[in-house]
């Protein structure tokens, strides 16, 4: 009885959703993400949709900022009970978004991910569009093994455990290091996206004396304060240096960095999604089917000597 | 005789709130001297700017401690007066440090731009202090519930002032601030603590706030009754944290001449209350001790170092770290304070009676 109740709503509100199509084309979005503040990845991410989910493109959005999963759930929660047509979705966390995607479907909402995925089964949202953050960490693995160097010790610098970013650029550096005896990691530690603690914790490795060859940073402002502490230290890095520094997201003055020679390594993260979605809801709308559940940013990475002011213009994130 | 007793009683009462962190900084030294002798080495080296330095793990720690050690200064007050903490410390810091930011952004950077952006730095810093403060000594709403509101909102509040998602200020004289002035082997972020340092002191030796601070914090109806304007001594607290906020900002700020809002001084607010705490001051109000605050900060930089250098796994630093904090606070407990309280007085009596024996051989 209940499920049978629970299903004539549904076909309710998706009869009412096709009627409200009908009489006017302005689509509700509820747009879910981490705040502008978190990144300049994240930034460009903000930037992007609010460009593409404009009044002058046929949109209505409403927007939800929150480097909290608990937050974020709550928000889409009430975007469902707001009545939006799609919910667009960067997940703090992987975990615990199984109730409100069930009640978005039960509501005949469609949903989208961006950006990073959520541990569900793919029958609770429409689509995904995300960095493949596992390939990020496979590029950035197989260049420095294109390097062909004799030993490879890494310090690897983590983001905040347990976000997609940090499992996806962790895990095939941590399979090379187990699969190759020449690659070792002297130290593995998370620095929580901070800098100054990325500081800190290259400061410790250097006191102790231990020998190093490569810092593998899991963004750039880590990367950036690895750097200060080599730099403190009188110990040559980048391109004609003693220690190969990696980092991801391709902030421009990352770039700047690499371009100059003092990084080598800078790995992309792409922040635009927000045209490939739009693109899939107009296909929604228009009553087309969604052939890939999956679709992959295509990303690239950039190195000292290759890297050109053209790439920092066209690539580099913020000012 | 009678009366250099009576002395060397009265400085034991002064200092005897130095010992619990002084304790366990002693335990963390004592346990890395023992897992790795060369721990505390300290080296002579040229850095990549060209400058002579000095490094090592006890630079590191006093150096990486610097901005704990001076918010910690700031909360000694705020606990003492209002007898509650200030958890929005790590979100100011990120205001100043954004304001700081933001000036030296607008033109060239040179001596008197930077000391413009300090000042505006500080002046904002003492502004939201001081909301702050009005939530707490004119609205009385308990100081945790009154800096929940900045600790919530004011890292949006900072990105707002630059917009920018990681703005980055370049130039040698900002990486004099954060790292080394050429010719001085000392990191510079050491020497504020210690101008701070001096400066608090000097307030101490030659106005009442101490004495004021501490009188409010133990009976408010009688440091009214006696005169003490209550709401103004809290108020003045937290604008001091705020000026102490403000020069944390600017220390993470040039450090490595770029501000992340979400990132600078990312939960120092617990660190802070915790080196308060370690300093073994009362976080009910009253009795305090900066000096003794400082040594909790430094603990607490020495604390992390060494899993650092044990190369704990990222998953368990912060379990490791609770552990060691559990002891401390339980070391620093009433409870074990009386006990080791009484040892030492009957150790003392012991010691005493040695001397007299002494004195009349």
């Amino acid at each position: 009885m209940k499920k049978f109740v629970a299903l004539l709503l549904a076909a309710l509100m998706v009869l009412t959703a096709c009627v409200a199509m009908a009489e006017a084309d302005v689509i509700t979005v509820g747009i879910v993400n981490n705040p502008p503040s978190e990144s300049g990845y994240r930034e460009a991410n903000v930037k992007d949709f609010e460009a593409v989910y404009t009044a002058e493109n046929g949109y209505e959005a409403k927007t939800f900022y929150s480097l909290k999963n608990d937050e974020q759930l709550a928000a889409a929660q009430q975007f469902i009970t707001d009545g939006v047509d799609y919910l667009l979705i960067s997940a703090a966390e992987t975990t615990g978004w199984d109730e409100v995607l069930t009640a978005a479907q039960e509501a005949g909402i469609g949903v989208f991910l961006f950006d990073r995925m959520i541990a569900v089964d793919e029958s609770l949202y429409t689509a995904a569009v995300v960095s493949d953050m596992a390939n990020q960490g496979k590029l950035a693995t197989e260049w420095l093994k294109s390097l062909n160097l004799e030993a490879y010790n890494i310090i690897h610098i983590q983001g905040a455990m347990g976000s997609d970013a940090q499992i996806g650029r962790t895990t095939p550096l941590q399979e090379q290091v187990d699969a190759a005896d020449n690659w070792k990691i002297v130290v593995q530690q998370t620095a929580t996206w901070d800098e100054a603690e990325a500081k800190k914790i290259t400061e410790s490795v250097i006191n102790s004396g231990e020998a190093f060859n490569i810092i593998y940073a899991e963004n750039d402002g880590m990367a950036k304060g690895a750097v200060a502490a080599l730099d403190e230290a009188g110990i040559t890095h980048g391109k004609d240096g003693d220690v190969i520094v990696m980092g991801f997201d391709c902030n421009r003055w990352a770039l700047r960095e690499v371009l100059a020679g003092n990084w080598n390594y800078d790995g992309q993260c792409s922040p635009f999604q927000a045209q490939v979605i739009s693109d899939m809801i107009q296909k929604v709308e228009a009553g087309e089917a969604i052939e890939t559940k999956l679709v992959i940013s295509e990303e690239t990475y950039f190195e000292a000597g290759v890297i050109t002011e053209e790439d920092i213009a066209t690539y580099g994130l913020g000012e | 005789m009678e009366k250099t007793a009576q002395k060397t009683k009265f400085s034991w009462s002064k200092y005897s709130q130095l010992l619990l962190p002084l304790l366990s900084l002693s335990l963390i030294i004592l346990f890395n001297l023992f897992r790795d002798p060369s721990f505390f080495s300290v080296a002579i080296t040229e850095n990549n700017a060209g400058n002579t330095v000095l490094t090592g793990n006890l630079i590191s720690i006093l150096n990486g401690a610097s901005e704990l050690a001076v918010l910690a200064m700031g909360m000694t007050l705020v606990t003492a007066a209002c007898g509650g903490q200030d958890i929005s410390v790590g979100a100011l810091a990120a205001i100043a440090g954004s304001m700081f930011v933001k000036i030296l952004r607008s033109g060239e950077i040179t001596l008197g731009t930077i000391a413009l952006a300090f000042v505006c730095a500080c002046a904002i810093a003492i502004v939201f202090g001081t909301f702050n403060g009005t939530l707490v000594s004119v609205f009385k709403i308990q100081p945790m519930i009154a800096t929940l509101v900045l600790y919530t909102c004011g890292r949006s509040i900072a990105y707002w002032l630059n917009g920018g998602a990681t703005p980055t200020v370049e130039s040698p004289l900002i990486n004099a601030i954060g790292s080394f002035i050429p010719g001085i082997p000392v990191p510079t972020p050491i020497l504020i603590v210690i101008i701070c340092g001096i400066i608090f002191a000097l307030i101490f030796k030659f106005t009442t706030l101490g004495l004021f601070t501490q009188t409010v914090g133990i009976n408010q109806r009688a440091a009214r009754l006696n005169g003490i304007n209550t709401t103004f001594i809290k108020l003045l607290s937290f604008m001091i944290l705020g000026v102490c906020c403000a020069v944390a900002g600017c220390i993470g700020v040039s450090r490595l001449g770029l501000i992340n809002h979400e990132t600078l001084l990312l939960d120092v607010e617990m660190d802070t209350i915790l080196a308060v705490a370690i300093g073994g001051n009362a976080l009910g109000g009253g009795k305090f001790k900066v000096s003794s605050s400082v040594l909790g900060a430094y603990t607490i930089q020495a604390l992390t170092t060494t899993l650092y250098a044990m190369k704990v796994p990222s998953t368990d630093v912060k379990a490791y770290k609770a552990i060691v904090i559990i002891l401390i606070v339980v070391i620093g407990s009433p409870v074990v304070k009386a006990f080791f309280s009484k040892l030492w007085a009957k150790l003392k009596a012991g010691k005493q009676t040695g001397k007299q024996v002494k004195e009349a051989a």
